[in-house]
């Protein structure tokens, strides 16, 4: 769709940077992740080679590719949801604000609550739609319905959410259109206060208005949250993030600002890629 | 042609064809049980001929058509019947006659050629009665201790009156005997039990003696107290009897203690009869059987089918689910678990009589013995639960469907998709957790499926309820008033098995025929009411956790 148009640099990318100079680079940030010597096998393939990158906190980082380059392994990496998948091995570190998530201590379920994430396709559960956002809190032991009332309700006024479905809490989720669903399971994943926010195509599933008002929800969030968004819009990259990286084969291209990425590329694969030369 | 055979229909009429031929022969399957079973409620009319027996002989006959059939003329006359004519053959008929005390015999062969004078005169009475199977004759006169009161047109109506008090008597004995004295049986069963217990516990305290003593005392006099309310009442029963000249002409007294109702099938119009029929109906689904299970009704049988099956469901569900889950979510796919599977899918198909071998063999025998040795030596000799029991069959019958159950939870987990269960990890909830709060409830209704299988399989089963629990008449259900209520050890009454009671092992075949029809009927009634009402629990299930379209 988008990513064949061969106009993007004509996107002015500077004028939705919110926050961040379009000349600002990660050395003025602060870090959240640390990613180092990242390699990670599916069996014997391996789909991850030599990962190093930082990832700035409050801000929003997209990962950009064509499909298959491995952009959702990365990002599934940041929760260790690939542990759930047979046969896999990871080697190399990801620090979370110093802590190496794959070392042997770590609680997955903690550091699950500490780096929420949100699917491509929408996946609210089949509850009420106030179940769906108090779920995580319910894992946690938390069942005082006042306390519940609240977090939903301030869950659901952050992923903008609220007043479409304030009236209704009690109706089954799955009643919502798809545009509000994936606002939902966001809402979901900012009920219990993550750190970082891993959304992965989030919008590939959505009509326009979804994914504008998507966007938007994106932009304010960032204010309180790390955001990693893998998008295989370019445009969409451009609108909504700080930075970005592009990611070709498993392997880690280049990173910078975004609006430096597009409009002066230094790698050859990458303006290859922004122009439109890769399916 | 050729174009026609291309587009496929041939295929589409042969699929149609044999979809009809399944539903014509539930239908017909379905059909003769009703109407073999519900019309034996309906009050037939009762006929009266002067029969002229061709073995020699002739009699009056009085009593109610129950079977007609062609006969060759041949077979007749090999069984040394002289037949006159040169007909081919001859229809015979199979009368009721009733009256087994004086005439021997419910049922009588006749050939109505040779019946003389048929006539349905409305005096007929049929009198049900608790012994000895129905009556037939001409009501003559009611009496009061011997002593004529009513006789004539006025004896009927007499006869009534006097009956709903004789049957209000005999509700109040019955409930005197069964409920209050039963239950005090009970509670001195248990006392005997709680005195051996200290025997054996070697427990000498007088105090605790005494205090049992006390109560046994206690329950002694109530015992003596109910037993003269019941000898008292008895007189009262005993007083009323009516006399009937039945076929032979012979006059015959019945006390009306022994009558369960009576009437006059020729005189009555329809309504009569549509109101006899309910009231017969009722009786059927409400009362206890009578004379061998070939009278009365076939309540006890009822509530012992609900009962193992509900039993059964709730012993099987937990099981199943649980080695499901282990099996689709825990173990590690591979030669064993391939191997479990392959087990498991074979057990479906292992006859139900070895079921029933193993259930007698290993949980009555091995693991009921062995509870008593533990738990109730104060009983021994007399076994508690070292013998066939409700809770048995129950747990056999859930072995029996535990396959089908296991394969159809894993069918619903393998259903939950994905990406729910990973919506459910990412917001930090542990796979067990997961499990609990999401998978499980989604999986709900294939669980439901799985007893939905469960259930039709175990209610109709009967085989292997023979050797662990079923009998043809149980003095007590397995539920009642008496603590701890339910009472698991007791051997119950099952639909199915009453079927093969009253139609192979009951004295009076002929009689017990029609019955063997309606008890199926309702067996299969029963089945029906226990699967719909899993599937509405399960379509409810469905609609709450529909699923994401994917
Ligand atoms: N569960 C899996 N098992 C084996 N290989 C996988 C699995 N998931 C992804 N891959 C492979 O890993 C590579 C990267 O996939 P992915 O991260 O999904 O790409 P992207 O999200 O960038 O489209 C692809 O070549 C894909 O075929
Ligand atoms: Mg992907």
């Amino acid at each position: 769709m988008y990513e064949n148009s061969t106009n993007i640099p004509a996107v002015d990318v500077g004028a939705l940077q919110g926050g961040v100079s379009s000349t600002a680079t990660l050395d003025d940030e602060k870090i959240a992740i640390e990613v180092k010597n990242l390699d990670f096998y599916y069996g014997d393939s391996k789909a991850l080679k030599g990962i190093d990158m930082v990832i700035p906190e409050n801000r929003v980082t997209a990962f950009i590719g064509p499909s298959g380059c491995g952009k959702s392994t990365l990002l599934r990496c940041f929760n260790r949801m690939n542990d759930l998948i047979d046969d896999t091995r990871i080697e190399g570190e990801i620090l979370l604000h110093g802590q190496n998530i794959y070392h042997k201590t770590v609680n997955v379920a903690d550091l699950r609550r500490r780096v929420g994430m949100v699917f491509q396709k929408p996946n609210p559960f089949p509850k009420s739609i106030f179940e769906n956002v108090a779920y995580g809190l319910r894992i946690q032991g938390i069942n005082d319905r006042r306390r519940l009332a609240e977090v939903v309700e301030r869950s659901l006024k952050g992923a903008a959410l609220w007043d479409e479905v304030k009236d209704r809490l009690d109706d089954n989720a799955l009643g919502l259109s798809g545009g509000q669903q994936q606002r939902l399971v966001i809402a979901r994943a900012i009920a219990i206060e993550p750190e970082v926010l891993l959304l992965d195509e989030p919008a590939s599933a959505l009509d326009p208005i979804s994914t504008l008002k998507l966007e938007e929800l994106i932009y304010e969030l960032k204010s309180s949250y790390t955001i990693i968004i893998v998008t295989h819009n370019m445009q969409q990259a451009a609108r909504v993030s700080d930075y970005c990286t592009f990611l070709l084969m498993g392997e880690l291209i280049e990173m910078a600002n975004t609006n430096t990425l597009f409009t002066n590329p230094q790698q050859k694969q990458t303006e290859d890629y922004i122009t439109g030369r890769y399916g | 042609m050729k174009g026609w055979f291309k587009s496929g229909s041939p295929w589409v009429w042969l699929s149609a064809a044999a979809v009809s031929v399944c539903i014509l022969l539930v239908v017909a399957l379905l059909g003769l049980i009703a109407a073999r079973g519900l019309v034996f409620f309906w009050p037939k009319q009762v006929l009266q001929a002067h029969y002229q027996d061709p073995s020699g002989g002739s009699y009056r006959l009085i009593g109610e058509i129950q079977d007609a059939e062609e006969i060759p003329a041949g077979r007749l006359r090999e069984s040394g019947i002289e037949l006159p004519g040169d007909e081919d053959s001859y229809t015979r008929y199979l009368i009721k006659t009733g009256n087994r005390d004086t005439l021997g015999m419910d049922f009588r062969s006749v050939l109505p050629d040779f019946m003389e004078k048929v006539e349905y005169p409305a005096g007929l009475m049929v009198v049900e009665r608790r012994e000895w199977g129905n009556l037939y004759g001409y009501l003559k006169e009611v009496r009061e201790n011997g002593q004529t009161v009513a006789q004539g047109d006025s004896a009927a109506a007499e006869l009534q009156r006097r009956l709903e008090r004789a049957l209000e008597l005999f509700g109040r004995i019955r409930h005197i005997e069964k409920d209050l004295i039963g239950s005090i049986n009970y509670q001195l069963e248990q006392l005997r039990l709680e005195e051996r217990r200290l025997d054996l516990g070697g427990d000498h305290d007088p105090a605790s003696r005494a205090a049992i003593e006390a109560r046994r005392k206690d329950l002694q006099d109530r015992y003596e107290e109910l037993q003269k309310e019941r000898n008292d009442l008895f007189p009262q029963l005993n007083r009323d009897s009516f006399t009937a000249e039945i076929m032979t002409g012979q006059l015959v007294e019945v006390p009306l203690a022994k009558v369960v109702r009576f009437y006059f099938p020729n005189a009555m119009g329809p309504l009569d009869k549509i109101g006899h029929y309910f009231g017969k109906l009722w009786e059927f689904v409400s009362d206890e059987p009578r004379e061998a299970n070939t009278e009365g009704g076939i309540f006890p049988a009822i509530f012992g089918t609900v009962m193992m099956v509900l039993l059964m469901s709730v012993l099987v569900t937990p099981c199943g689910v649980v080695a499901a889950v282990y099996l689709r979510e825990y173990a590690r796919q591979g030669l064993i678990v391939r191997l479990i599977r392959i087990a498991v899918n074979n057990l479906a198909g292992v006859p139900s009589i070895v079921y029933g071998v193993f259930g007698l063999g290993f949980f009555v025998y091995f693991l009921g013995g062995n509870i008593d040795a533990l738990f109730y030596p104060e009983a021994l000799p007399s076994p508690t639960f070292g013998t066939p029991g409700i809770l048995w069959s129950s747990i056999t019958l859930a072995l029996l469907t535990l396959p089908v159950v296991i394969v159809a939870t894993e069918e619903g987990l393998a259903r939950v998709p994905r990406s729910i269960r990973e919506g459910s990890l990412a917001l930090g909830a542990t796979k067990a957790e997961t499990l609990w709060r999401t998978v499980l409830p989604m999986a709900s209704p294939g669980m439901m499926t799985g007893l939905i299988l469960a259930v039709a399989r175990a209610a109709g089963e009967v085989a292997p309820l023979m050797l662990v629990g079923v009998v043809k008449l149980a003095p007590s259900l397995p539920l009642d008033g008496n603590p701890p209520f339910l009472h698991l050890d007791r051997k119950f009454m099952h639909l199915g098995f009453h079927i093969y009671d009253v139609g192979f092992q009951s004295p009076n075949v002929e009689a017990a025929r029609p019955l063997v029809y309606a008890t199926s009927l309702l067996l299969i009634l029963v089945i029906v009411v226990l699967n719909l009402t899993a599937i509405r629990i399960r379509n409810h299930l469905r609609e709450k956790y529909r699923s994401l379209e994917s």
